[in-house]
């Protein structure tokens, strides 16, 4: 090697960043340690009591114990508090539309809206159940790399077809977002202003098809990429997990809450 | 040793102009060709031609002086040439860097700790030693470019088909690039736009015009 060539490779060398392990994770406190097969077992697990849950009660229960996992997970609050909000502009829905029933008369026309109660209280059921799944959702998955989760879903034996299909599709939402942000750019560089009018609508469609063609294009040259490196339907995955004896406590403790949490639920405690 | 012959290939994309009428091309081994060219003349499809991504209307395409027919021969080929892609965004679809640079040799059937030596290797003669657990989309468009090459070279090759491979490469970078492949004993056929990077980097050059190659003036 020629001293030149060496002192530019370890030039190039030494401005890498530090390789960052957490950087698409949110948590820096214990949750983001532990093994994501842990987590992902008994998110799904406690995803699937939630959803079957029937008692605002043991709703309200789930909700407790998903806002301390987000405590414990040490999230941050902005975060926290933003995506919150996002789930519950879907809830807002059910408090507006639930508690009101439609009744038809003898004539066609003949419509009248009342007041319903029982659509209110099956609108707060749905509120906190889906709250209590997205605080644990939040808390366990969104406090390892999306990678990691990836490859934990590669390990639990999910469809290979299916987990090559979520690595290549969180792979290339990048590359599509980086290329609608170029177009977006190359739109308002020309004067584009979107507005509540035809030229707009117009404007998005021809952006959608862009992104459609693009995206059929590039796929196809990802395959010939495969091909090239002697693609023939594995996609390898690196093992780097470790189970600790904090992920056995984990699994153990969370199992245990969750047989407490049905037991309540399904053995006969009237809730009322 | 001839590794690639391509004869009187003709090929058009449907509904255009043919790209190619009775093109010839070959590459040996210990050769190192340039090919210049202006935009659209065709220099990716040639390359995607020899290694059986697209197929020509009429030709014939020999590796190794055996006819190539079918997919089968065509993988056989692709362990030989390694083709360097013009978008790194195509090449590197895995979602870690030492993952990507693995693809080929696992495919290749080689042992996790081969790959593993071949990876660190590979990586560490590009000067990206701790780029192994690297995202790829958070790369530079450079970082991506020498992770796109890596990828290639991992999976051991005779020769590469190179696609405009200085493309957002900054000088530190390019120099790099261009001191690993000199001191390789790698043939290549290298496309560019770039008439400086090809005289340094190749033993003749030719030019790719109206869909034949022709010595340049």
């Amino acid at each position: 090697m020629s001293e030149a060539a060496s002192q530019a490779a370890a030039q190039a060398a030494v401005r890498v960043e530090p390789a960052p392990t957490l950087d698409n994770a949110l948590a820096v406190g214990p949750v983001g340690r532990l093994d994501p097969r842990a987590k992902l077992v008994v998110v799904f697990a406690y995803s699937l009591l939630m959803a079957l849950a029937y008692s605002p009660l043991m709703a309200a229960l789930g909700v407790l114990l998903g806002l301390g996992l987000v405590a414990w997970a040490r999230l941050g609050w902005k975060v926290f508090l933003s995506r919150l909000v996002a789930v519950n502009l879907f809830t807002a829905f059910l408090w507006l539309f639930l508690p009101w029933q439609l009744s038809l008369g003898q004539g066609a026309w003949d419509l009248s809206l009342a007041y319903n109660p029982d659509g209110l209280s099956l609108a707060l059921l749905v509120t906190l159940k889906a709250n209590a799944i997205f605080l644990a959702l939040l808390a366990l998955l969104g406090s390892s790399p999306v990678n990691d989760i990836f490859h934990a879903l590669a390990h639990l034996k999910v469809p290979s077809k299916l987990v090559t299909m979520f690595l290549l599709f969180y792979r290339y939402l990048h590359v599509m977002r980086q290329e609608y942000q170029r177009l977006r750019q190359a739109m308002q560089v020309r004067g584009f202003q979107p507005g509540s009018n035809l030229h707009t609508y117009k404007t998005y469609a021809q952006l959608t098809g862009i992104l459609l063609v693009r995206s059929l294009d590039r796929s196809e040259r990802v395959y010939q990429a495969m091909l090239c490196r002697g693609f023939g339907g594995t996609f390898w995955l690196l093992d780097h997990f470790s189970w600790r004896r904090a992920d056995t406590g984990f699994c153990l403790v969370s199992g245990l809450v969750l047989l407490v949490l049905a037991l309540l639920q399904w053995s006969g405690i009237s809730w009322n | 040793m001839e590794l690639i012959r391509l004869e009187g290939v003709s090929f058009a994309y449907s509904g255009r102009p043919p790209v190619f009428q009775g093109m010839d091309f070959a590459l040996s081994e210990g050769q190192r060709l340039g090919i210049l060219g202006p935009n659209g003349a065709g220099k990716s499809t040639l390359f995607q031609i020899c290694l059986g991504l697209l197929h020509p209307q009429q030709g014939r395409i020999y590796a190794k002086g055996g006819l190539c027919q079918g997919e089968k021969d065509f993988r056989a080929l692709r362990r030989e040439l390694g083709y360097l892609f013009q978008d790194p965004d195509d090449q590197l679809f895995c979602l870690t860097v030492a993952e990507d640079v693995a693809f080929g040799p696992l495919n290749l059937g080689k042992g996790r700790q081969e790959v593993q030596r071949l990876v660190e290797g590979t990586l560490n003669s590009l000067g990206l030693g701790d780029y192994g657990h690297r995202l790829t989309y958070q790369l530079s468009g450079g970082e991506k470019r020498l992770i796109s090459l890596a990828t290639v070279l991992a999976m051991q090759p005779k020769a590469l088909l190179l696609d405009e491979p200085s493309t957002g490469l900054d000088s530190e970078r390019a120099a790099v690039m261009e001191r690993v492949l000199d001191e390789s004993n790698l043939s290549w056929a290298m496309v560019s736009h770039d008439l400086g990077l090809l005289e340094r980097t190749c033993h003749n050059i030719v030019r790719l015009e109206g869909g034949l190659l022709k010595d340049l003036p």
